[in-house]
């Protein structure tokens, strides 16, 4: 064992995490204390004698109330939910199958494939979402979820094939072989033996498949117009920014409740995420 | 069980000829072993058996039942893996009686068949517990009891003590040859470690760049190899090589080199007379060479300068310089002898083998 000098453990470890942790987490805390901050002090004058920006001593729920009564919040939470899971659902099955497929078959062109299907997850939505607003408008899904359902496995299945197919890799492929041998069919064994192995990988590319819907704005603010159809990210922006008036406390109380679904999820199933990422499976 | 043949097999992937022509027919309760380095075909053809690999060209059968297309699990196998291959996530009962479920077996059934393979192997405290809280040594036996309690026609093992530390390895290898006598299963086994293929083999089958160069029993092989790569492969040390001169004197034939100069033994002077003249090679066993003494007839004697002495207790292994050659012989632990000094080594005459240096086949 190396005895480490006190200094050190300081310069090297503390002292950087706490700025760090400091750094990520003080716009959340900023977030949460002006969701509950009542008008009268937001709109203070910084200068004021009675400023204290970094808490407060009236607490309110008014904002929340607002959000509640005077936008369509509620309805947006549910559109965005629903979205993000259906569209999850979606990228998850084929990104499944696909992974599977990349990483165990044998076939000709997989490579390529492979290769071409993460290409397509490297266009940026900002210049897809032109395309792909024409091929909405044809299909007359504008202003509907399913604008949005069908058009977020563009880059969710890239993805969570990507993740799966690494994950599987991983696997050895014996397992499968000695289940074909033991009596189960290619599909039986993937079902009976790989998936279930294959948990935390599945579980950590939803999550992330889940996010990343649930957080995604262009393609939102593009194809749905009229308020009660929006997702959170873009009501929120958009309802509540009105010309150049920022109706703060309602913005931050709808971002903190925005955020929260996400924070659950993760806090749920925070240790298969990392295994999901970083771990392999031993025979 | 079941008698195992292979007609004609062939195994190509894109540029690779893996596996060429290989004939062979596995009796019923047979224990065979393909050996071979990396990479000869060993496993390709035992995976072909299995039905991993698809068949390029040939035939299998297994039983009376052509098994080219028959899916992996319609052939009635058992295989246990290097690496053992146990399910993670089910524990070792569920392991062993995942086969047995896929069968649909009735549950009674399947738990009389576990309860008796793990008798069997010793492991019935361990049923309960999940694969990553065994040793390398109870994964191997969950893996075998795995294979058992399916009763199937045949077995195949892929290298399936390669990850297990040397001393389990001997005692794994004991175990495998008593549970073959038990079951009388027919079984194919793979390895590169010949000593398991000896110890283990009715039969072995040594193959090289996919080619098979020669089955036989264990002794067989040992005694009489087909060719210099199987002479070279079966046995530890492996057998010593010379390659010399075969020369008419004194209405003998004799083998010469710089520095080496024997009789060619009366078994092998009819086949080495068509070589008169050419250059052969000559294969002695460590073991085929001892110590001279006066007794020794001179014709088969030599002068040999000792270079290593390697002590392993039960005996003495001396690496030696006879002119340009390096020979290793096997002598009694009694034997002083130091570095530098000289000796005078004499040869069993009826054990030396003789190889063609361009065919490298037997003479």
């Amino acid at each position: 064992m190396l005895i480490e000098r006190k200094w050190k453990r300081w310069v090297y470890f503390y002292i950087p995490l706490t700025v760090f942790v400091v750094g990520t987490l003080f716009p959340f805390y900023w977030m949460l204390i002006t969701a509950i901050r009542p008008d009268a002090e937001l709109y203070r004058s910084w200068r004021a004698a009675t400023n204290t920006p970094f808490w407060t001593l009236q607490p309110t729920l008014e904002h929340f109330r607002d959000l509640m009564a005077k936008t369509t919040f509620p309805q947006w939470l549910w559109n965005t939910f629903f979205i993000a899971v259906v569209s999850t659902a979606i990228s998850l099955f084929c990104g499944l199958l696909a992974g599977y497929a990349l990483a165990r078959l044998r076939f000709p062109m997989a490579g390529t494939l492979g290769t071409s299907i993460f290409v397509t997850y490297l266009v940026p939505p900002t210049l897809l979402f032109i395309p792909l607003a024409n091929i909405i408008r044809t299909f007359q899904l504008g202003d509907t979820p399913w604008a949005l359902i069908l058009t977020y496995p563009t880059f969710l299945i890239p993805f969570c094939t990507w993740l799966l197919m690494g994950y599987f890799k991983t696997i050895p492929k014996e397992l499968e072989e000695c289940a074909r041998i033991d009596g189960a069919t290619r599909f039986g064994a993937m079902l009976r033996i790989i998936f279930p192995i294959a948990v935390p990988g599945i579980l950590s590319a939803g999550i992330f498949a889940f996010t990343l819907s649930w957080n995604e704005f262009i393609y939102a603010l593009v194809f749905l117009s009229s308020p009660e159809k929006k997702t959170v990210p873009v009501g929120v922006v958009s309802e509540l920014i009105r010309g150049d008036i920022y109706f703060w406390g309602q913005l931050m109380a709808g971002a903190l409740l925005g955020s929260i679904p996400v924070a659950l999820v993760y806090s749920f199933f925070v240790e298969y995420y990392v295994t999901g990422l970083t771990g392999s499976v031993k025979g | 069980m079941a008698q195992v043949m292979m007609k004609d097999l062939n195994k190509k992937y894109d540029e690779v000829h893996a596996v060429k022509d290989v004939n062979l027919h596995i009796r019923d309760k047979e224990f065979i072993v393909l050996v071979g380095p990396s990479g000869c075909g060993k496993s390709t053809t035992l995976r072909m058996v299995a039905g991993l690999e698809e068949i390029t060209a040939g035939e299998i059968t297994i039983g009376d039942r052509v098994v080219n297309d028959l899916p992996p699990k319609d052939r009635d196998i058992a295989m246990v893996f290097q690496n053992y291959a146990l399910y993670p996530h089910m524990t070792v009962y569920d392991n062993m009686a995942f086969g047995l479920k896929m069968r649909k077996f009735p549950k009674v059934e399947i738990q009389k068949r576990v309860q008796e393979a793990a008798e069997i192997l010793g492991i019935q405290e361990l049923l309960k517990r999940k694969p990553r809280q065994l040793s390398g040594g109870q994964r191997q036996r969950v893996a075998v009891g795995r294979a058992i309690v399916r009763h199937p026609q045949v077995f195949l093992f892929d290298e399936p003590l390669s990850n297990l530390d040397a001393k389990l390895r001997v005692q794994m290898r004991v175990e495998l040859k008593r549970l073959h006598e038990r079951l009388e299963t027919t079984a194919i086994y793979v390895t590169h470690d010949q000593v398991e293929a000896m110890t283990l083999g009715d039969r072995v089958v040594v193959m090289k760049d996919g080619w098979i160069q020669q089955v036989g029993e264990p002794l067989e092989l040992y005694g009489k190899p087909a060719n210099k790569f199987v002479a070279g492969f079966i046995g530890s040390p492996a057998m010593n090589f010379v390659d010399v001169k075969v020369a008419d004197a004194n209405g003998a034939l004799w083998a010469e080199t710089q520095g080496l100069r024997v009789k060619v033994p009366p078994i092998h002077t009819s086949r080495l007379v068509p070589y008169k003249g050419q250059q052969v090679t000559l294969g002695i066993r460590p073991e085929d060479l001892q110590l001279a003494s006066g007794s020794d007839p001179s014709e088969y004697v030599f002068d040999a300068v000792v270079d290593v002495v390697e002590p392993l207790g039960s005996e003495i292994l001396l690496d030696l310089r006879a002119g340009n050659s390096t020979i290793v012989a096997r002598v009694e632990p009694t034997v002083r002898l130091k570095v530098h000094e000289k000796t005078r080594l004499a040869l069993t005459p009826d054990r030396a083998h003789f190889f063609d240096l361009k065919t490298e086949l037997a003479i």
